[in-house]
């Protein structure tokens, strides 16, 4: 299966997100191949009010998957706490209990504590590790046993090409959802206004942070009483992430860091698929069942007919599909082909 | 606290240069760094682009043997991030060198670091620099051993944490004794990078073709709120605080969090007012009210804040 899915031209692997256990079942419905999800608390990147599963919710999802052959990967991505780190050593040894087809992890000494308790559990190395090179994925394949590395969003095609062909791990890159514009696991803005980061907490720019108010300039967003961003009253709003604000530089107001964009590699899925790539994710656990059901079905269709050898195109329906769910309504191919290069 | 634990005096560090200074304003920095008593380390080369190419690998090595001749500890740093085959041959030649010490940006360098280390043990420990996420003892503890000396934690982790990953009373072995602990004590705050320069997005150049804007930004580039509150600074693909962070009235808690040595990061105005500050207060009884004085008096880029060392967010200001 593994050296199956390391074959340059080979379907990679479809990994859906399950922020919770409808999300899981309507992703298995909608063809995932896998899901991902985290537990109730701060050892996962996306962890918010309402979201995640508790231990009888992930029984449950593990059993509904595997009953139908799908696999269930647990992201357990953040930083092990300084002060107590036995949160972590318990979702690793819930993980290997329950039956995980595999742990997403970016803290060395969560690794190293799976690797002692659980030799047999599959690991994966998270983007929340920053692993941007080969050098860095083989550092963790050879010493911590890691199987799959998940590539940040910064890289160009070419070099997740030059990546696959010097690692023996398996690569997963992100093919859909909202665009982090810095490399994650390597930003402290959040920690910065608000004291919660993705690192620490798994959170950026969490809702308790979040303030708005109407002012007579128009509607006020902000976050650690930052102002972000501040709408005209015909002008549609956003949550307001800190890096896709809109800010003064050099006298002009504009999206300074990041516009509200979404990434779509539908165009790119050939070129992926022949560089080998052995996942593709779908990011968005925070996102609703509605989301998730029909982005992993728009996905399911695109992986099976650019894999099928039949010349492939991207349908008009699949983008309009994905278009709905993208953020600010605007699409891009992000890193991978680099607009701003 | 155990009074055994507080250093003799603390060390002082000048972190890596952030910004691109034209070449005859770098090396005047450096030249006063030679010369000033308190600096006893100083961490070397580009860490921000693999554009920059001013100065050359061997400009930084001759720039390094000056300071060394000068008596002070050189450091080589590593780019906190690397995308392309010929970073990681850039990488690799700072890592092969057995000269100076490396500070590692990233786990590519790590893993360099960990092979070269192997091959020679004699060659200089190696510091643990402040973008490789150690966030616990355990994770310290993992790569201390692969042959570190120095840890510098990451901004965000409050002096408590730090105390507790590396404590005065047992600190993690390093291959050159206990692991020293250094923190980022002064300066504007490198808290996020991107594959995207943003210097060249505000000027709609395109990252191959950014005509170098950023030697025009000294300190960075200021990026304020709608309302004129200054927040971020965009320095190429990096993203700093606007504000500065200092710990100069932090002895104490340093001290009992086991910091051996303080990291000042360069900026083009009251820099060697600020060693001079910092060494004063920390290591010569001048009282933190006549520091913080000196300080704001000193013309620095930005206002003072000390949140992260307190558990608060970062851009919470000095109380003292």
């Amino acid at each position: 299966m593994v050296a199956e899915a390391r074959r340059a031209g080979a379907a990679p692997q479809l990994v859906c997100p399950a922020g919770s256990l409808r999300a899981l079942q309507v992703a298995v419905d909608a063809g995932a191949d896998a899901v991902y999800l985290g537990l109730k608390d701060a050892t996962n990147a996306r962890n918010f009010v309402g979201l995640n599963f508790d231990d009888a919710q992930l029984r449950t999802g593990i059993r509904y998957a595997h009953t139908r052959g799908r696999q269930v990967l647990m992201a357990l991505n953040t930083y092990a706490d300084a002060h107590d780190d036995s949160a972590w050593q318990r979702a690793v040894d819930r993980a290997a209990e329950l039956g995980a087809d595999a742990l997403i992890v970016a803290d060395v000494a969560v690794m190293a504590y799976a690797r002692r308790q659980h030799p047999e559990l599959r690991l994966h190395l998270s983007v929340q590790a920053s692993a941007t090179t080969w050098e860095a994925i083989e550092f963790y394949r050879q010493r911590y046993g890691i199987r799959r590395a998940v590539l940040p969003r910064v890289l160009t095609l070419s070099q997740v090409q030059h990546t696959i062909a010097h690692t023996e791990a398996e690569i997963e890159v992100f093919g859909f959802g909202s665009l982090c514009v810095m490399v994650e696991g390597r930003c402290a803005l959040s920690a910065y206004a608000t004291g919660q980061s993705p690192n620490t907490a798994g959170m950026c720019s969490p809702p308790s942070a979040v303030r708005w108010e109407e002012s007579a300039a128009g509607v006020e967003a902000r976050l650690g009483g930052v102002l972000i961003d501040r709408y005209a009253p015909d002008e549609p709003r956003g949550y307001p992430t800190l890096c896709k604000g809109r800010f003064e530089v050099g006298g002009q107001r504009d999206y300074a860091i990041e516009e509200p964009t979404s990434l779509n590699t539908l165009a790119l899925l050939p070129q992926l698929i022949e560089a080998g790539v052995s996942a593709i994710k779908i990011e968005g656990r925070q996102r609703s069942p509605s989301y998730v059901a029909e982005v992993t079905r728009v996905w399911r269709h695109a992986i099976d007919a650019a894999a099928s050898g039949a010349r492939y195109s991207v349908q008009p329906g699949w983008n309009a599909m994905l278009g709905r769910w993208a953020e600010g309504q605007q699409q891009t191919l992000g890193a991978y082909d680099r607009p701003w290069r | 606290m155990n009074p055994a634990a507080l250093p003799r005096r603390f060390g002082f560090t000048v972190g890596p240069l952030q910004y691109w200074w034209p070449r005859m304003q770098m090396l005047g920095f450096y030249a006063e760094m030679a010369e000033h008593p308190a600096v006893d380390t100083v961490v070397l080369g580009e860490v921000t682009c693999s554009r920059r190419n001013e100065f050359k690998f061997d400009d930084w090595l001759a720039l390094a043997r000056d300071l060394a001749g000068a008596g002070k500890t050189v450091v080589l740093a590593t780019m906190p991030l690397l995308s392309t085959e010929a970073e990681l041959r850039t990488l690799r030649r700072l890592c092969e060198q057995d000269e100076f010490a490396v500070e590692a940006g990233d786990v590519s360098a790590l893993a360099v670091l960990a092979r070269e280390h192997a091959a020679r043990p004699e060659r200089p420990a190696f510091v643990i620099g402040p973008h490789v996420n150690v966030y616990s003892r355990a994770a310290l503890a993992e790569w201390a051993p692969l042959g570190a000396g120095t840890w510098v934690p990451p901004l965000e982790l409050s002096l408590d944490a730090v105390g507790h990953i590396n404590p005065p009373g047992a600190p993690v072995p390093g291959v050159a004794g206990p692991v020293v602990t250094e923190v980022f004590a002064f300066g504007r705050m490198p808290l996020a990078f991107s594959a995207r320069c943003f210097t060249a997005r505000h000027h709609r150049l395109k990252k191959d073709e950014c005509d170098f804007r950023c030697r025009d930004d000294a300190d960075g580039l200021l990026l304020a709120t709608s309302e004129g509150e200054p927040f971020l600074v965009l320095n190429g693909i990096q993203t700093q605080s606007a504000a500065l962070q200092c710990l100069l009235d932090a002895g104490p808690a340093l001290a009992a969090a086991g910091v051996r040595r303080l990291r000042l990061s360069p900026c083009s105005r009251g820099f060697v007012q600020a060693l001079t500050a910092f060494d004063a207060v920390l290591n010569h009884g001048t009282p933190v009210g006549a520091g913080m004085e000196q300080l704001r008096a000193a013309g620095l880029p930005g206002a003072l804040v000390d949140g992260f060392a307190r558990q608060r967010p970062g851009m919470v200001e000095v109380a003292a």
